[in-house]
């Protein structure tokens, strides 16, 4: 079992941040790695990116937004309660080295996933500019944290209600048409934000890495749930990634396959408004 | 003379049948499908053994059962008494009554089957388990003083439990790591509930609980712990990692949705217990017109369970003929008895989907048998010019799976073949990285439980005496 001793209701309460404990992956646990979560007995197992690590009090970071039952039974956890199944620390690591100048774009609850990742980059001495979005400025998350892990940070929100009106891959497109010297664009967030973002760096010819996050369900290489196609190969989200190169990936494909349960995420989470549980 | 007499009169009573349910009942639920022998029924088959003063049974056993034995005290009515026998020699026997493929092992070589059908001793071995189990008379047998040395088994499949279970009477600290939330490997997650009930599984490990052995799961080795971490705190390591990676046809349109490999069809129906949706959160799809791909065990275990999640139709596509088909024969009567069909010669070329991504149908080729393989069986030959095409809303791809590359990747020393197994003695299941051990499926890639539990005791043996003289 493992207790949540923090909990913050973020984002006009969609997005919940807990700190779990879980001493043994605290420990272990490198910036792009994930966990598998399993509430209780009747839950299902869900993968969820690590927003961070405190190896001194044991704890794990777990950001996350309500979107189905699971996540919508998690928010219902509070200080006390506990997981019964965390199981990591899961994937392979963000590869960071010095490069020069890393572009971390994070979008959505992205930005929790890519928080540790870009905080990483600027440890190990590269120039960080991070640009995070949202649908508004009631959505944005870990912005104080974001300018803290980063040189420069934009913010952008698609309504205009803060920072740049518009996308973060307008901003990225500034980026690039200003700075040559971009190494590497680490973009994680929503599909359709990452393969647009992947459009605009591939013009550039900026290597771009993006975490993929399928559906899975053991999670370590036994199941193929999470098989995506990468470079006209198919790969194991879970064991193979979860970052690949943006260019390589079939977005069009890993969308589909995100939603192949779509009809009995809804019937499960009309269940559980109706019985609370 | 009069006993000779006997004999043959033992011989008179035919193999007795186990009750069972009605196939077109049990297509429709997950409940075992055979009910086990009754008291009577038992005697009556055990009364069919003929005591042979040299039994070849024991020989085709693969953990060397006194089987004539504990069929004999079945007959005395000592249920209890022949349930110990087996344990003295098989940890596991409730499930080695269910799974093992008696046909090719003790009962292929019985001397009551040279004339007669043979004494159906899988059947016998479920009976005293079961009875051992559902009358909670479990003994705990006494251990051997603690020598202080540790073991870690990595696995709690089949082999991994036979480890534990040997190592922890012989004094040792045992401690099982398992990646998965439930123990049991395979027996959790691949063989569904129809065939081998999980509170059997539940009651086995419980009984290594009870004997000391610790249990941690949700440790996925190579990741929260390497092999070489665990050998600072472990005075020896087995490796019973299972073969856990799946194989897919390569095929295009692969990834359409629907189309599942067998581990995740029924990792998601027996260990997320899917079937139980909307109860259980995980979700299945419920294909009505269903291809299964294979032949063997876990394909037959993937139409059977597909059956039960509603399926109109649903078929068995193998590429060679029925006589090559790997699956017990046992489980091929089950499957056709319940409705499912078989396309034999049959390969599929490619998928079709529609515009959401979902499957929607298979193309494929008719084959002939041709000249034998290197496997010796007649290598299977696509007929030219003989695409069709059949319509499926969900597919199983259950072709086969090769050995997880997690733990072997992230474990230097260890030595693996071409295919990625651990390479291990076989006699010892020593492998070439000191004070590491391995068995079972990643080891010989995937047999049965009985072998990976017969690999497990070899180990057992060698991890004992390697670690009584350190």
């Amino acid at each position: 079992m493992h207790k949540i001793t923090y909990k913050r209701e973020m984002a006009e309460n969609t997005v919940c941040h807990f700190k779990v404990d879980a001493p043994r992956i605290a420990r272990k646990a490198k910036p792009g790695q994930f966990v598998v979560l399993k509430a209780n007995e009747t839950g299902e197992r869900i993968p969820l990116t690590m927003g961070g690590t405190d190896p001194s009090s044991g704890t794990i970071d777990l950001i996350f937004q309500v979107v189905g039952k699971s996540t919508a039974l998690m928010r219902t956890l509070n200080v006390g309660d506990a997981f019964q199944d965390i199981i990591g620390p899961l994937g392979k690591p963000t590869h960071v080295e010095n490069l020069g100048t890393v572009v971390c774009v994070g979008g959505g609850t992205g930005v929790a996933v890519m928080y540790p990742i870009t905080k990483a980059y600027k440890e190990a001495g590269n120039h960080v500019i991070a640009i995070i979005g949202s649908r508004n400025k009631d959505l944005l998350i870990l912005e104080e944290e974001m300018k803290a892990a980063s040189h420069d940070l934009r913010v952008t929100t698609d309504d205009g209600s803060y920072g740049h009106h518009g996308f973060v891959t307008d901003v990225l497109k500034k980026i690039l048409d200003e700075q040559k010297e971009v190494k590497l664009v680490v973009g994680i967030g929503p599909v359709p934000m990452m393969k647009f973002l992947c459009k605009l760096t591939k013009e550039y010819g900026v290597k771009t890495m993006v975490s993929l996050n399928p559906i899975m369900v053991d999670a370590t290489g036994m199941c193929g749930a999470c098989r995506v196609t990468v470079g006209g190969k198919t790969m194991f989200c879970c064991v193979d990634g979860p970052e690949f190169d943006g260019h390589q990936v079939d977005y069009d494909e890993l969308v589909k396959r995100q939603r192949a349960y779509l009809k009995e995420e809804k019937d499960s989470m009309d269940r559980f408004k109706e019985i609370g549980r | 003379m009069a006993e000779e007499k006997e004999k043959k009169e033992k011989a008179k009573v035919p193999r007795q049948k186990m009750p069972e349910q009605e196939a077109k009942v049990r297509a429709k639920n997950f409940n075992e499908v055979p009910f086990g022998y009754t008291p009577e029924l038992a005697q009556l088959e055990a009364g069919r053994c003929i005591q042979c003063k040299k039994p070849k049974c024991i020989e085709g056993c693969p953990v060397e059962i006194d089987i004539p034995a504990f069929v004999k005290l079945i007959l005395d009515g000592d249920f209890i008494g022949a349930a110990r026998k087996l344990k003295e020699r098989n940890s596991l026997p409730a499930v080695c009554g269910r799974v093992c493929p008696q046909e090719d092992q003790c009962e292929k070589v019985c001397i009551v089957g040279k004339k007669e059908e043979p004494v159906a001793i899988g059947r016998l071995e479920r009976f005293a388990a079961d009875w051992e189990r559902e009358k909670g008379d479990i003994l705990i047998p006494e251990k051997a003083p603690a020598t202080g040395k540790k073991v870690a088994v990595v696995g709690s499949g089949p082999a991994g439990l036979t480890v534990a279970g040997d190592l922890i009477l012989k004094g040792h600290e045992v401690t099982i790591f398992e990646a998965l939330h439930k123990t049991g490997g395979v027996l959790i997650y691949g063989i569904p509930e129809f065939r081998l009930p999980k509170d059997i599984v539940q009651a086995e490990v419980n009984y290594l609980e009870r004997l000391g052995v610790k249990v941690e799961c949700n440790c996925v080795i190579g990741r929260i712990d390497t092999v070489d971490e665990l050998l600072q705190e472990y005075d020896a390591v087995f490796l019973g990692l299972g073969a856990g990676l799946p194989q897919f046809l390569n095929v295009p349109g692969e990834n359409f949705c629907g189309i599942y490999s067998a581990n995740e069809y029924l990792t998601r129906s027996n260990l997320m217990k899917a079937y139980l949706f909307p109860q259980y959160d995980t979700p299945i799809a419920l294909g009505k017109n269903v291809a299964v791909f294979g032949a063997g065990n876990v394909a037959m275990d993937s139409a059977r369970t597909a059956l039960r999640l509603g399926a109109d139709t649903v078929r068995i596509i193998y590429r060679r003929s029925r006589d090559e088909m790997p699956a017990r024969i046992e489980e091929i009567h089950h499957a056709e008895e319940e409705g499912v069909q078989f396309y034999l010669l049959t390969a599929p070329i490619r998928f079709l989907g529609d515009d959401n991504g979902w499957v929607t149908g298979v193309e494929c080729l008719r084959m002939e048998l041709g000249e034998p393989d290197e496997s010796g069986r007649r290598r299977p030959v696509p007929i030219k010019g003989s695409e069709f095409q059949l319509e499926c809303d969900m597919a199983v791809v259950a072709i086969g799976a090769g050995p997880n590359p997690l733990l072997p990747t992230t474990t230097p020393g260890l030595e693996l073949n071409k295919r990625g197994y651990i390479v291990a003695d076989l006699e010892t299941g020593k492998t070439q990285k000191s004070g590491v051990w391995a068995g079972g499926d990643i080891v010989t890639g995937s047999a049965t439980v009985i072998l990976a539990m017969g690999a497990g005791r070899k180990a057992a043996n060698s991890i004992h005496a390697y670690l009584m003289n350190r």
